[in-house]
């Protein structure tokens, strides 16, 4: 890069250029366009993790019995794991919209490439797509914690406070998910997304206390975003609450920021080259 | 004062000069055309001055402003209409006029009474609720103007806004150009059309390898580089370039080009008898007024349209 362009470019590094503060006008275009969209991918997202919950949580939960919680509580199986599989719900819905929908906006709409011939900077883009995510994800999430208080699987006051913790994975996920989309152009790399949230899912002390494995696994699974999410949520809904449960929101406060950031620079790379 | 002026423009990718120096100046209300051919460098220069893309050298300011500091503020006040069109397919076409509106930050109830008169005005107003998907290539084009237009932009940024339509389509859209233009917006398009350049601009440069050829009024260039008509001959291909070197001293200069021969001068029918008194018989002949087609010719050595 010559050191004119370099000049320039951080020139255009103000905040002004990046963002007009208008990021609703993005999430009402979204809300607008719900309407096409495919409802059977939409109410998967949501059931995959109730069916998890009915058959792990009540059905292998009957030969399990109870599990030890954090504080030393013996509580049902299924209490133990609905709040992972909360997170994961909260997670599932932010990473469709993030993902999926953002690769095809990018790569057959063109739909930024109109925007951003707007008022509209690549912040409020980044912002308003991450929120609409964010508002699936949060959907989902309240959907789930309705099942969970049916089936009495909250067991403290705090549970409420799942609400708007579900909402911070979400936004997490969200804003990574976009940030990781962008570089991606082709349907191969897509399933790569899977490839990481699978076995994730699996080992973020979801369905087992991560005592289960030898200490440096633990610290590699304490690494994880979905581990603190889960850890999180079922401080809350289990009522078992400390001060480690703000390391796990700052992870997700770092997360967001470090996703949009990471997202608007990559929108201004594509679109205002 | 002028909304638009570029001195030395340049943007490079890489190794390739997209735009090698530019200099140009837009007055108020001025239709100002860049005409060249494919991969001229015309639509890296309007996304330049759209504020979309960033300039590795030179001057540029919009409406006073320099694009590479202040875009948000120049796309306020700017409507783009890009070479490709790209609508929402996920709204249906009055949709697309609101959410576009929104993106300017406007209030709803002024877009609304807006997106009427601007369905009205690009003749789609009983297709309002139509998807996108099921518009013929003139009606998007129409809505892509449309939509430009939301915002009320002191500038209007076409580029080739009339490519890929048929005839009737084309006029249509001139039309709805034209009375932009009596309305005082400013317009800066690119075209291949020479038609169109001297249907709608004032005043154009010719673009090749993204530098200025030629700078001027339709007419003026004409004047300047070509004559006031030309004689078109044909021998067929084999003879075309044997019948030019018997030719080479009839009119003020020929051209040869595959399939025919131009001969340039002030009165074609004239020279066409030189031609037949020298012993030639064209197979087919016709004498027409000098076109842009003519002047980028001259300029270049090449056809417009390959
Ligand atoms: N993003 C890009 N990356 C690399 N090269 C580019 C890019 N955009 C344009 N170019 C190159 O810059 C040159 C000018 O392209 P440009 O699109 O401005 O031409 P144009 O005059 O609009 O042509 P056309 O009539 O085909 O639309 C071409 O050689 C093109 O390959
Ligand atoms: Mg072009």
């Amino acid at each position: 890069m010559s050191a004119v362009t370099e000049q320039r470019a951080m020139r255009r590094g103000g905040v002004r250029a990046l963002y007009a503060g208008n990021a609703r006008a993005v999430v009402g275009r979204g809300l607008v366009a719900t309407r096409s969209s495919n409802w059977v991918v939409i109410a998967s997202g949501f059931f995959e993790p109730v069916f998890y919950l009915l058959s792990l949580g009540v059905g292998l939960g009957a030969f399990i019995g109870t599990v030890t919680d954090a504080a030393g509580r013996e509580i049902p199986y299924a209490a133990f794991i609905a709040p992972a599989l909360l997170a994961v719900s909260a997670m599932n819905g932010a990473i469709y919209d993030s993902t999926w929908n953002v690769f095809f906006k990018m790569n057959f709409g063109k739909l930024y490439e109109g925007m951003l011939a707007t008022s509209l900077g690549p912040l409020d883009i980044a912002l308003g797509e991450i929120l609409l995510a964010l508002f699936r994800g949060a959907v989902y999430g309240i959907g789930f914690q309705i099942v969970m208080q049916l089936m009495g699987l909250n067991l403290s006051w705090w549970a409420l406070l799942a609400v708007p913790a579900v909402m911070l994975i979400a936004f997490g996920f969200a804003a990574i998910g976009m940030g990781v989309t962008s570089y991606f152009t082709t349907f191969q790399q897509m399933e790569w997304i899977m490839f990481v949230l699978t076995p994730m899912f699996m080992l973020s002390a979801t369905f087992f206390p991560i005592t289960v494995y030898p200490e440096p696994v633990q610290w590699l699974v304490m690494a994880l975003p979905l581990w603190h999410g889960v850890e999180l949520v079922r401080g809350l809904t289990t009522g078992v609450v400390g001060p480690e449960l703000l390391v796990h929101v700052l992870y997700y406060g770092v997360m967001i920021a470090a996703g949009l950031a990471f997202t608007t620079r990559r929108l201004r790379a594509l679109f205002l080259d | 004062m002028t909304v638009i002026s570029a001195t030395d423009l340049v943007k490079r990718y890489g190794e390739v000069a997209a735009v090698d120096g530019v200099s140009f100046e837009v007055a108020p209300g001025e239709s100002f055309g860049l005409l060249g051919p494919n991969g001229a460098g015309k639509s890296t220069t309007m996304r330049m001055v759209g504020a979309v893309s960033t300039r590795t050298a030179g001057e540029l300011t919009v409406l006073g402003l320099d694009p590479d500091e202040f875009g948000p503020e120049i796309r306020a006040r700017l409507g783009v209409v890009p070479q490709q069109d790209n609508l929402d397919n996920e709204l249906r076409v009055r949709e697309n006029l609101l959410t576009y509106g929104r993106y300017f930050g406007l209030p709803r109830r002024l877009i609304a009474e807006r997106a009427d008169e601007l369905l009205e005005f690009a003749q789609l107003a009983d297709r309002g609720d139509a998807k996108v998907d099921e518009l013929s290539g003139g009606m998007k084009r129409r809505l892509t103007i449309a939509r430009a237009l939301i915002n009320e932009p002191r500038i209007l940024l076409l580029d080739e806004p009339t490519t890929g339509l048929d005839p009737q389509a084309r006029h249509i859209l001139w039309d709805r150009l034209f009375r932009l233009k009596e309305q005082g917006t400013t317009l800066l398009l690119t075209t291949h059309y020479m038609d169109e350049a001297e249907q709608l601009c004032d005043r154009l440069v010719v673009v090749d390898h993204g530098r200025i050829m030629a700078e001027g009024s339709p007419a003026a260039l004409i004047r300047q580089y070509s004559t006031r008509e030309v004689l078109e001959v044909r021998f067929g291909s084999e003879r075309n370039a044997a019948a030019a070197a018997a030719l080479a001293d009839v009119g003020d200069r020929l051209e040869v080009l595959p399939d025919r021969v131009l001969v340039y001068a002030d009165d074609g029918e004239a020279a066409l008898v030189e031609v037949t008194a020298r012993g030639l018989q064209p197979l087919t002949s016709l004498v027409r007024r000098s076109s842009l087609e003519d002047v980028f010719l001259r300029l270049t050595g090449r056809s417009l349209i390959e």
